[in-house]
């Protein structure tokens, strides 16, 4: 049984756009000048900035809800991931709050504020990333990028094809094994025994199926011919104004970054610079993010 | 030059005991439409694997003689080159999609045949549209139906304008309006681009009428090659399993020649005056017109005894159950059904009707949004695919020795249970489901007979009947309306999650085109005749009698052979 309702999915659906007007390397290069900004630079507001850039972006790319629904459901445990982990490793902050004494391979743990900013930070890049990167699996076609990775390695494009294509087969295989055990008369076996059982069936029935996948991929010729074609969309006015937007940011950052235009220091102790050119710069970095957006000619499917 | 020629092949799987194909010689010209007929196991995969190239290259094994497709020896040109003139569609739609849209997975063919980007764009577009299926494009092939999943396999398999395409089994999966969209989407594609065709199908029925020649395999070798007609006559009498219901019909009633369809069955009858006769009566189309409470009262006994003792309440209560997906549609709308014990009841419907998920309710798969279930003790449900109730080794393993006796298989316990038949594999998923220490009250399944021939559905309608006779309440949801005629009583029919008829299978079955048997078709619905035999009781009926003489003045008597 399919079931139909998907909107909530992070997957791609052609959506009148101008993100999804635009070719799919084209798409994920933009995703990825979000990502590598928020790797770069290093001042929150800027972080924020790019992380307001990716949500915005999703709405205006017709993804809102899924990277909301995402942003709600990982900043809390990718904040506080990282916040546990930096205090426990940390030994540069002087602003101690809390003395947890002797803690074996970790030696003594001093719970310091500097360590605490720095892994909200670190947690607040982790969240543009992984944002940005669910931006690009919404909004690039995922067969274009490979028909794109395809003509530079056709072997490693068959096997990212093979994998893409039996990754949800194997789900979709799993999901009918349980609901067939939950019809057995004891209900099937549960817990961990049970979830065992499915994934050796599973794992057992994997072969079969990928020799189906195969043997359809074989009739159909994939790896027989040279050099694929050029994809087959027409360069549009959105290929052009985000591939700007994507240099246009990965410029900012780096001249930011390079030039120390916003300074921010977690340690010894925290030091923000909150200047006007700072604000500049996230209105810049957001600016340039969204601009593409403006432009909604051409923009149906 | 033949498009596809076999010259004294012979193949025997790499863990085969026996040859798969054994001496098969075969000529396909150009713009044929063939049909392969056989049993299962009878070669008719094997062969379509062997034209396809996949045989012996992707199977490995041992392999003799020459296969050539349009001029391409298989021998020294692998899948990938047989590809490209000869488009192949196998069974499983799920497993032959690649892509993640439609419009990637039409282009894909084509770009590996290294065509330039404009060449594969209009292949795609004009392929999509001579197949319909434009407006799926730029649709994710993970949200297409079953249906559009089979056209979009064709389309990709068409989509470099191959001399020749192979499929196997492509309908079995479909319900009957798809089925025969694809079968006669096939049939025009082959009249208008001249394209041949070689198809598998189990149900001949719905395929010899579109037919110019009929090849029949058993135990690997080539039994029969003739017209659909001819291929009818030698049915009659070297495989009665491979007759047609109208060919049936007709013989029972002593008439002939055997019909290649609906079309030929109904001239034969106009010709011996027998039509008119047949149609239906005003008295009886009122009794299919009359719905609702009242007649469901008169049918459903209030009352029925089971275990010697006298049960009043129903097997299986749906009150007003309602499935509604998050962000996605409602796939049922307010079911209201009882089950009785000792019922047969079918389930049909077009894919998407809400069958499937009809069942998972009674079964406690799902949980209604709204609404009720009840049942009277243990829903056994048998999924579509046997395969996913295996967790074991062995298949004394899997169910109590009681119930694998009960379903045939206590001979086979030290088998693992991938090596079982298709047959014996849905004989032990039943075992799975019925062998607890408490006998089910109802006992559904969906779609059981996908791929089975004539004598395992027939086996499978007699073992349904039996427990019936045990007072189990049966529910089947299929789309093969000739299974339903042999042991159905109740049919309800479903349309856009709601049960849209509901009655005497006679009643229902009779009155319908798609969701119809043949011979009702035939007969149009003529005494809710479902079953050549009773269709035939009708025929000879109305033979006796002088109101059957046709326009000509010619007795029908004499015209019966």
């Amino acid at each position: 049984m399919r079931q139909m309702g998907g909107a909530g999915r992070i997957a791609y659906r052609r959506l009148a756009s101008p993100l999804h007007a635009a070719r799919a390397p084209v798409a994920a290069c933009y995703g990825a000048a979000l990502a590598t900004a928020a790797l770069i630079v290093e001042h929150p507001l800027l972080l924020v900035a790019l992380l307001l850039a990716v949500l915005a972006a999703g709405t205006a790319a017709g993804v809102g809800p899924q990277l909301r629904r995402a942003a709600r459901t990982m900043a809390l445990p990718i904040l506080a991931l990282t916040v546990i982990v930096n205090v426990l490793v940390s030994r540069e902050g002087l602003t101690v709050f809390a003395r947890l004494g002797d803690w074996g391979v970790l030696g003594q743990v001093n719970l310091t504020v500097e360590a605490v900013v720095y892994g909200l930070v670190f947690g607040l890049r982790m969240l543009v990333v992984t944002l940005a990167c669910m931006l690009v699996i919404c909004a690039a076609n995922p067969d274009e990028l490979l028909l794109a990775f395809r003509r530079i390695s056709p072997r490693s494009a068959l096997t990212a094809t093979l994998t893409t294509r039996l990754i949800p087969v194997l789900g979709e295989d799993a999901r009918r094994l349980a609901e067939a055990q939950r019809c057995r008369p004891d209900r099937g076996a549960r817990g961990a025994r049970g979830r065992l059982a499915i994934l050796r069936a599973t794992v057992g029935g994997a072969l079969e199926r990928s020799l189906d996948v195969a043997a359809v991929l074989e009739m159909r010729g994939y790896g027989s011919a040279g050099r694929a074609p050029a994809a087959g969309r027409a360069s549009s006015r959105h290929d052009l104004s985000f591939a700007l937007a994507a240099a246009g940011l990965l410029a900012v950052s780096a001249v930011v970054a390079g030039g120390d235009l916003a300074p921010f220091h977690a340690y010894p102790l925290i030091s923000v610079a909150l200047t006007p050119a700072t604000f500049m710069i996230a209105a810049v970095l957001l600016g340039l993010a969204l601009v593409p957006f403006l432009d909604r000619r051409g923009i149906e499917p | 030059m033949s498009v596809l020629r076999f010259d004294g092949v012979r193949y025997r799987y790499p863990a085969g005991d026996t040859d798969a194909l054994r001496g098969v010689s075969l000529a396909i010209e150009p713009g044929e439409f063939c049909v392969l007929a056989g049993l299962s196991g009878s070669g008719k995969s094997t062969l379509l694997r062997a034209a396809a190239g996949l045989v012996p290259h992707f199977h490995g094994g041992v392999f003799s003689g020459t296969v050539t497709v349009a001029g391409l020896d298989t021998r020294e040109h692998g899948p990938a080159a047989v590809g490209a003139v000869a488009g192949t569609v196998l069974q499983d739609p799920e497993s032959q999609v690649i892509m993640t849209t439609v419009r990637a997975e039409l282009a894909l063919a084509v770009e590996n045949l290294g065509r330039t980007a404009a060449a594969v764009a209009r292949a795609v577009e004009e392929t999509s549209l001579a197949l319909g299926i434009s407006h799926l494009l730029d649709r994710p092939t993970g949200e297409l139906s079953g249906g559009e999943l089979q056209r979009v396999a064709l389309a990709a398999a068409l989509v470099s304008r191959p001399p020749l395409v192979l499929l196997d089994e492509p309908t079995s999966q479909l319900d009957p309006v798809a089925g025969d969209e694809l079968i006669w989407q096939l049939r025009r594609l082959n009249q208008e681009s001249d394209t041949a065709v070689v198809l598998i199908e189990h149900r001949l029925e719905r395929c010899l009428a579109a037919a110019d020649r009929v090849v029949v395999l058993a135990d690997g070798a080539v039994v029969c090659d003739d017209d659909p007609r001819g291929f009818l006559r030698w049915a009659g009498s070297h495989a009665r399993m491979l007759q047609t219901p109208g060919a049936r019909l007709l013989e029972a009633a002593g008439l002939g020649p055997p019909p290649a369809g609906v079309k030929q069955a109904r001239a034969t009858l106009r010709a011996h005056g027998l039509l008119e006769a047949a149609r239906p009566s005003p008295e009886r189309s009122a009794a299919v017109s009359e719905s609702g409470p009242a007649r469901r009262r008169r049918r459903l006994p209030a009352r029925r005894r089971r275990g010697g003792r006298t049960v009043a309440a129903p097997a299986l209560a749906m009150g007003g159950v309602w499935h509604e997906i998050d962000d996605g549609p409602a796939v049922l709308r307010g079911i209201d059904l009882e089950l009785y014990a000792g019922e047969t009841a079918v389930l049909m419907g077009r894919n998407g009707a809400g069958k499937s998920t009809l069942l998972r309710h009674a079964a406690g798969l799902l949980e209604p949004t709204r609404g009720n279930v009840q049942s009277r003790g243990r829903v056994a449900l048998l999924l579509q695919n046997p395969g996913d109730y295996f967790l074991h080794e062995r298949v004394e393993l899997e169910a109590p020795a009681a119930a694998l006796a009960l379903a045939g298989l206590g001979e086979l316990g030290a088998r693992h249970p991938r090596d079982l038949s298709g047959g014996q594999r849905q004989r032990l998923a039943l075992a799975v489901v019925l062998g607890g220490e408490e006998p089910p009250a109802t006992l559904a399944l969906d779609e059981p007979t996908r791929g089975m021939d004539r004598g395992s559905k027939q086996a499978l309608a007699g073992w349904l009947t039996e427990r019936a006779g045990e007072g189990i309440a049966v529910v089947v949801a299929t789309h093969d309306a000739e299974f339903a005629a042999e042991f159905a009583t109740r049919s309800l029919l479903m349309a856009g999650g709601r049960i849209i008829a509901d009655g005497p299978v006679e009643e229902i079955l009779a009155g319908g085109w798609y969701f119809s048997t043949e011979t009702a078709r035939i007969l149009e619905g003529a005494g809710g005749a479902l079953r050549p035999e009773q269709g035939a009781g009708i025929l000879r009926a109305r033979m006796s009698t002088p109101a059957s003489s046709s326009s000509e003045g010619e007795p029908a008597r004499e015209l019966a052979r």
